[in-house]
């Protein structure tokens, strides 16, 4: 029965990105090892993620509470939003503190690839929000892929009509990056969007 | 150990696992192949595989019908240069989709390998939107369902080619066309040897091809044309009067 249960947890934990079954045979060890210091907190702290994380109805960040702390936050600037395809890029963006708007996280991008059209994006709430609470501008902050800037063109496009600035995020040479090291493509953009 | 090394244009790489991805590529002398691309989702390879970027690549498998592990080393990436031009953009997204689906797995078309490439230069152009036309022409005929625009199907004066049948593909004259005229499809005077193109007649263009793509390639798989490729019919049927290459798309560099 033990056997059981230890082999589910380590089935469990190697479907996690970043872990095998070794690997996960491994933290199952540790785990067990430190049962009281860390695998009860660690559940607990699942059971309460699960429980209580939910997507923000405003503009799908993951937080505890619906609105967002980012949305119900008084000192965001709310004239701006910064459109993101994934959580994650949210998160890359608010550890620069560089940026004191708000988000919209579309849920990726377009991809005939993957089947993956506008009703599969986040886009109508967009929208609605821009024409609802009287945004000024828009920042396209997606990934530098054909997908990503398809994606950005088609936003802008439907944001047109609605008069609101939309500004996509630069592309080019990355900070300590040199030059004989980049591809092509990234030495034509840096180029092309040379000030 | 089967193993090849080939020049090739990205089509697609689907997600595979963690970190790999399958790829498919068009190459010069196998054509259409897929392989194993391990690692291409990580940062350092994910921009080798965007639709359209020429690689050096080489393929090693045990077995000749085995998928195989492709390695990939980037040469050219056309991608990056249009990514402020969305419909030339979509454009590069339609023919990559396009040769995915059109062209069989494994056999070599070496027109279409330089037709691609020929494609992948012009759309930095100004006549990208007339290349994209003449390259889905190109693509029909690789795959057994060339048009025939030299002649008049029904006798007609072939200086006077003006539509074509749509159950037979060949170009149909003025006059002889002109009594079942709302059954025919259009032909665009660029596709007969005159006329300048443009808007309006890349409009028709694509509409020709685009008949033929989805009644040949794509309705027998019960699929549509590649989003990108009805966005950009989309684009030339609104702008359909207007020049194309002054109001759609300037050129990279000169916008």
């Amino acid at each position: 029965m033990a056997v059981n249960e230890i082999d589910k947890l380590i089935q469990l934990l190697g479907r996690v990105p970043g872990l095998g079954p070794r690997s996960a045979r491994r933290a199952v060890l540790y785990l067990m090892k430190r049962r009281d210091q860390l695998m009860l907190p660690l559940a607990q702290a699942m059971q309460a993620a699960a429980e209580k994380i939910r997507a923000c109805s405003e503009c799908g960040n993951l937080d505890a509470q619906d609105p967002c702390a980012v949305c119900r936050d008084p000192e965001r600037d709310r004239q701006s939003i910064c459109v993101v395809e994934d959580v994650g890029d949210l998160w890359a963006l608010e550890r620069t503190s560089a940026f004191k708007g708000r988000y919209h996280v579309l849920g990726g991008t377009l991809s005939a690839l993957d089947g993956r059209g506008p009703e599969q994006l986040n886009l109508d709430r967009l929208v609605r929000r821009v024409r609802e609470q009287g945004v000024g501008e828009v920042i396209l902050a997606l990934s530098a892929t054909v997908d990503g800037q398809t994606t950005a063109h088609y936003i802008a496009e439907k944001l047109t009509a609605h008069g609101v600035t939309v500004t996509r995020l630069a592309h080019g040479v990355p900070v300590g990056g040199e030059l004989d090291y980049l591809d092509d493509g990234t030495l034509t953009a840096a180029l092309n969007a040379r000030k | 150990m089967i193993e090849w090394r080939d020049e090739g244009i990205v089509l697609s790489a689907r997600p595979h696992g963690e970190d790999a991805a399958v790829v498919q590529l068009l190459t010069r002398a196998r054509g259409r192949h897929a392989g194993l691309a391990r690692g291409a989702q990580s940062k350092r390879q994910r921009g080798t595989f965007q639709p359209g970027n020429r690689v050096d690549a080489a393929w090693r498998a045990r077995l000749p019908d085995h998928l195989g592990n492709l390695t990939c080393e980037p040469l050219t990436s056309p991608a990056a240069r249009l990514f402020d031009h969305p419909a030339r953009l979509d454009a590069l997204s339609a023919a990559m989709g396009i040769a995915e689906h059109a062209l069989p797995e494994r056999t070599a078309h070496p027109a279409a390998f330089e037709g691609t490439g020929a494609l992948l230069d012009a759309l930095d152009g100004d006549h990208w939107a007339e290349s994209l036309v003449h390259w889905e022409l190109l693509l029909l005929r690789e795959v057994g369902f060339g048009l025939d625009l030299t002649q008049c199907a029904g006798g007609g004066p072939n200086d006077q080619l003006a539509y074509v049948s749509p159950r037979t593909g060949r170009a149909v004259s003025l006059s002889k066309g002109e009594p079942y005229r709302d059954k025919l499809l259009s032909l665009p005077g660029f596709l007969a040897g005159y006329g300048g193109g443009g808007a309006h007649e890349v409009a028709l263009g694509l509409k020709l091809t685009g008949y033929f793509l989805r009644r040949h390639v794509f309705h027998p798989e019960d699929r549509d044309l590649p989003a990108a490729r009805l966005r950009v019919a989309e684009r030339f049927e609104r702008d359909a009067g207007a020049d194309a290459g002054a109001t759609l798309d300037p050129a990279p560099g000169t916008g």
